[in-house]
Formats: C-alpha cells, structure tokens, sequence
C-alpha cells in the first residue's frame, strides 16, 4: 500500500469538507465521502504524533564528515554572546 | 648653484625638483597627521588597488590619495557624494608638482561606518533581486527536521529549546554550529547553510543568533551570508537578535522573526494549527452526515405516513366505482342488448344454413363415391365398366355397376 503523503492526504480532506457542505452530493456520495474523510483525518493526526522529539549537533571528523550526535543540555548558562 | 652677478646678493635658484623636494620636505614636516572634512569626488579605482580622489568643499579642492592597504581596510565603498572625515598626512608628489593627501582613514559624517556599508550593501543587493518577494517560499506544511545554524553554547539555542520543551514541540532539530562574530565567521556561516543543503530531508532552516550591537551582528549582514541564503533550496528563516531593523539576511530569507524564540514559535505553532484545523474538518463532516442522513430519514418518514401507504384499499378505488357502474345499468338496457344479440345470432345461423352443401341434394342433384373407397367421385377416369358406385340423394342412397364411360 502505497503510503499517502501528510500534504495530500490534507488536501483531498479539505476538499471532501467542500464538497459535502456544497450541498448537491447524492446520499451515496455523501457516505462514501464521509468515510473516506474521517480516514484522511485519521491518518493526518497520526502523522502529527508520528515525529519524534530529537536534538542533534553535527560533528566534523577528521576527514570532514559532517556526523550528527546528541546535543548535551546542561544546566550551564552560556559563556559566549551570540 | 651658479652666480649671475659679482657683489650683490643673488637669489638662489633651485632646479624644478630640489624646490619640490623642498616643498616636500616643509608639508610633510608640518603636517604629519591632519584631518579634514569634505566632500568626496573625481574618485578612481585603478587596478592597482589605490584610491585617488578629490575632497573639496564649496570653494576649494585638495587631491588625495588612499594606498591599497589602508583601501581594503575600509568597512565600506567610497562613492563620490560621500560626505567624509579623512585622516592622513600632506605630501607632495614630485612628478607631477602636485601636494596631495595621503589618506589613512576615511570616516563618513552622519552615519556611523557600519550603517554606511550596509546601506551600500542592501542597495546592491536588491538591485540584484537577492531581496525579490516574489523567491519567497512559504514554511513547510508540517516541518519535522529542522536545520539550526547557530553557535551551540549562545542564547538563541538556549531560547529556542526553551520553547520547544514548553510547548512539547516533537521536532527533530540538528544543529550546525557556527561562530555568529568574529573574522571569518559569516563564512562559516555560509557553510553551514550549504552543507545544510546537501542532507537529506532537512525541511526548514534557521539562522540565527541573540542580540548585540551592529558590530556584533555584522557577520548577518554580509555578502557571503545574503547569498547562501539565496542559493538554499531549503526554506530560510532568519532570527538574528532582538531589533526592529531588518539585518541583511533578514531580507534574503524567506521568513523573518523578530527573535530565535518567534522562530521556535512559528515551527511549533505549525503542528499545533494543523491538529485543530484537522480535528475541525473532522466535526464538520460529522456534522454534516448527520445533517444529510437525517433529512433522508425525515423524507422516507414523511413518505411512510402519507395516505397512500396508510390505506392501500384507497388505490383499488376508482375501479370499484366503475364495475358498480356497470353492474347498476337499467334492466329495459339490458334487454334491448340481448335482443340484438340473438337477432345477430339468428341470422348467422340462416347464412350458414344456406351455405350448407347438404342443401343443394334437395333441389335435384346428387353425388357419387366410389364403392371401394369412398371418395367422391368428379372425373370418369376414376371410374371403369365394371367399377361399383355409390349415389347419394337428397333422402336416402344407391349402389350401382357402371355400364358405360362417356367422355
């Protein structure tokens, strides 16, 4: 099953929001888009949740690479401005 | 130096360079360090690096000079117009018999130096079209990683996890860090932005650093940062310290907030906004199908009760009332049409009567068969001497032997 992307899967919910509030959908219509609406809805709010809190730096190796690594949080106000 | 004449004193008569050398010699003696207020003109930039220029004011002139050294140290562009403090020494070059000022330090009057290249760089750059409102790309619908490039131990990264924590952001930030002052650090700067944009699925970034003054601001402000800016593919926002006045990377990106906390606001607002307008739609088309199925109810409730359905014997009748009509038609009627029909049957009966072949035996004629089998005799071929017939009359019947055939 190919994967709808979170944009998409908005955009076609907006549009199912229009189209039953038009008010010319035959009763089938309106079923089958009521349907597919609440699952567009579901999918977007589980990709909401679906990030994950992470904070990283980039660390430069001796050959250049660019490596991301957990940034450390302390307690330590800065010494540097900026 | 040669005697023109014995006995008086004689003036003394220099060659063309001894007396400009002289001349050297007394302004740069007497005026080792002057400064002077005018205004720039006549300027020139050979490709030696040196700057030649007029100052003047309303009535008078005063050629200068500045070498390339002390040029490249300047923070801004001499541009003729350029009203200007200029510190330097007098000299005189011999060549040409021209006194000059040799130009150490240019300072602008009444703008600081700082704000002077600004304004000369923001010019140039819009004219470009590095500023055009129209490059500008709207923040990323749902933006997860996001690309910082900050210094790692400054107030704007502490600001920014502050509010990310207070508002549960669940947000994948990567840090770039970078020096925000210093020589060298814009091009760091720089850097960071392009390496940026060489990973994978970085949805947005932020440059940012906290307050300070223009100085320390300035690495935000300059040439290298305004243009990576304009190369990244990758959405910028720009977030450099507490100020009304827009630095000049304010200008190239995409977005601008006022401070590195509104920046953190606008990416966690994002998810925030999205959760409520989703869970919007989601009660509108509840609301909506209940809406709809509820009238298609309401009319096959309303179809249900109407009479028809209540009394279904009322259908049979309009059908009733014509057989009662029929049935209740006037005896006299009635005999009248049964009349007519018996005379119609009397006198069918009488055509077939008369159609009957039997009939005609009782007006003389009659007909034969054959005794052997039966068939009814038309043609005397069928017949020889000899054969038995049989002759049916009008009342009763005869056998007979043929005699004779007759053609």
């Amino acid at each position: 099953m190919t994967e709808i992307k979170f944009d998409q899967a908005l955009k076609r919910l907006e549009k199912i929001v229009e189209d039953m509030e038009g008010g010319e959908l035959p009763l089938e219509d309106s079923l089958k888009k009521y349907e597919e609406g609440i699952k567009l809805a579901r999918i977007c709010l589980e990709k909401l949740d679906q990030a994950e809190k992470k904070i990283e730096v980039l660390q430069r190796s001796t050959e250049g690479v660019l490596n991301p690594r957990p940034f450390p949080r302390d307690e330590n106000p800065p010494e540097e401005p900026g | 130096m040669r005697s023109l004449d014995k006995g008086r004193s004689r003036p003394k008569v220099y060659t063309v360079s001894r007396l400009n050398r002289r001349i050297k010699d007394l302004l740069e003696k007497n005026f080792p360090l002057v400064w002077v207020e005018g205004e720039v003109s006549n300027l020139r930039r050979p490709s030696s690096g040196h700057l030649y220029f007029t100052l003047k004011d309303e009535s008078s002139q005063l050629p200068a000079v500045i070498f390339r050294s002390a040029a490249s140290a300047l923070r801004f562009q001499l541009e003729d117009g350029l009203k200007a403090v200029v510190r330097g020494r007098l000299s005189v070059y011999t060549v040409r018999g021209q006194y000059q000022l040799i130009a150490n330090l240019v300072q602008p009057v009444g703008v600081g130096e700082l704000q002077l290249a600004l304004e000369q760089l923001k010019k140039k750059l819009a004219a470009e079209g590095l500023f055009d409102p129209r490059l500008k790309r709207p923040l990323p619908l749902l933006p997860r990683k996001i690309g910082l490039v900050t210094s790692p131990t400054g107030a704007a990264i502490r600001d920014i996890l502050q509010v990310i924590d207070r508002r549960f952001g669940n947000v994948h930030l990567i840090i770039n860090p970078v020096r925000v002052q210093g020589e060298g650090s814009a091009e760091e700067i720089a850097r960071a932005i392009d390496e940026f944009n060489r990973m994978e699925d970085i949805d947005v970034l932020i440059v940012t650093r906290g307050g300070g003054s223009l100085e320390d601001l300035w690495a935000f402000n300059e040439e290298a940062v305004a243009r990576s800016i304009h190369r990244s593919r990758i959405p910028v926002i720009s977030a450099v310290g507490h100020q009304i006045d827009w630095t000049i990377s304010d200008l190239a990106a995409d977005l601008r907030a006022p401070t590195p906390s509104a920046a953190a606001e606008l990416v966690v607002e994002r998810k925030d906004e999205l959760e409520e307008r989703i869970i919007g739609y989601l009660k509108r088309i509840r609301t909506n199908w209940k809406y709809v199925s509820d009238s298609a109810r309401a009319r096959i409730d309303e179809i249900l009760k109407s009479y028809l359905f209540r009394d279904p014997a009322r259908l049979l009748q309009p059908y009733q009332q014509r057989l009662d009509e029929l049935v209740s038609l006037p005896p006299r009627i009635i005999r009248h049409r049964l009349q007519l029909q018996r005379e119609r049957f009397k006198s069918c009966r009488a055509r077939l009567g008369s159609l009957n072949p039997l009939a005609i035996l009782s007006r003389g004629y009659s007909f034969t068969t054959r005794a052997k089998d039966g068939k009814i005799v038309t043609n005397v071929r069928s017949l020889r001497p000899g054969s038995e017939v049989k002759t049916r009359l009008h009342r009763g019947s005869f056998t007979s032997v043929v005699k004779k055939i007759e053609a």
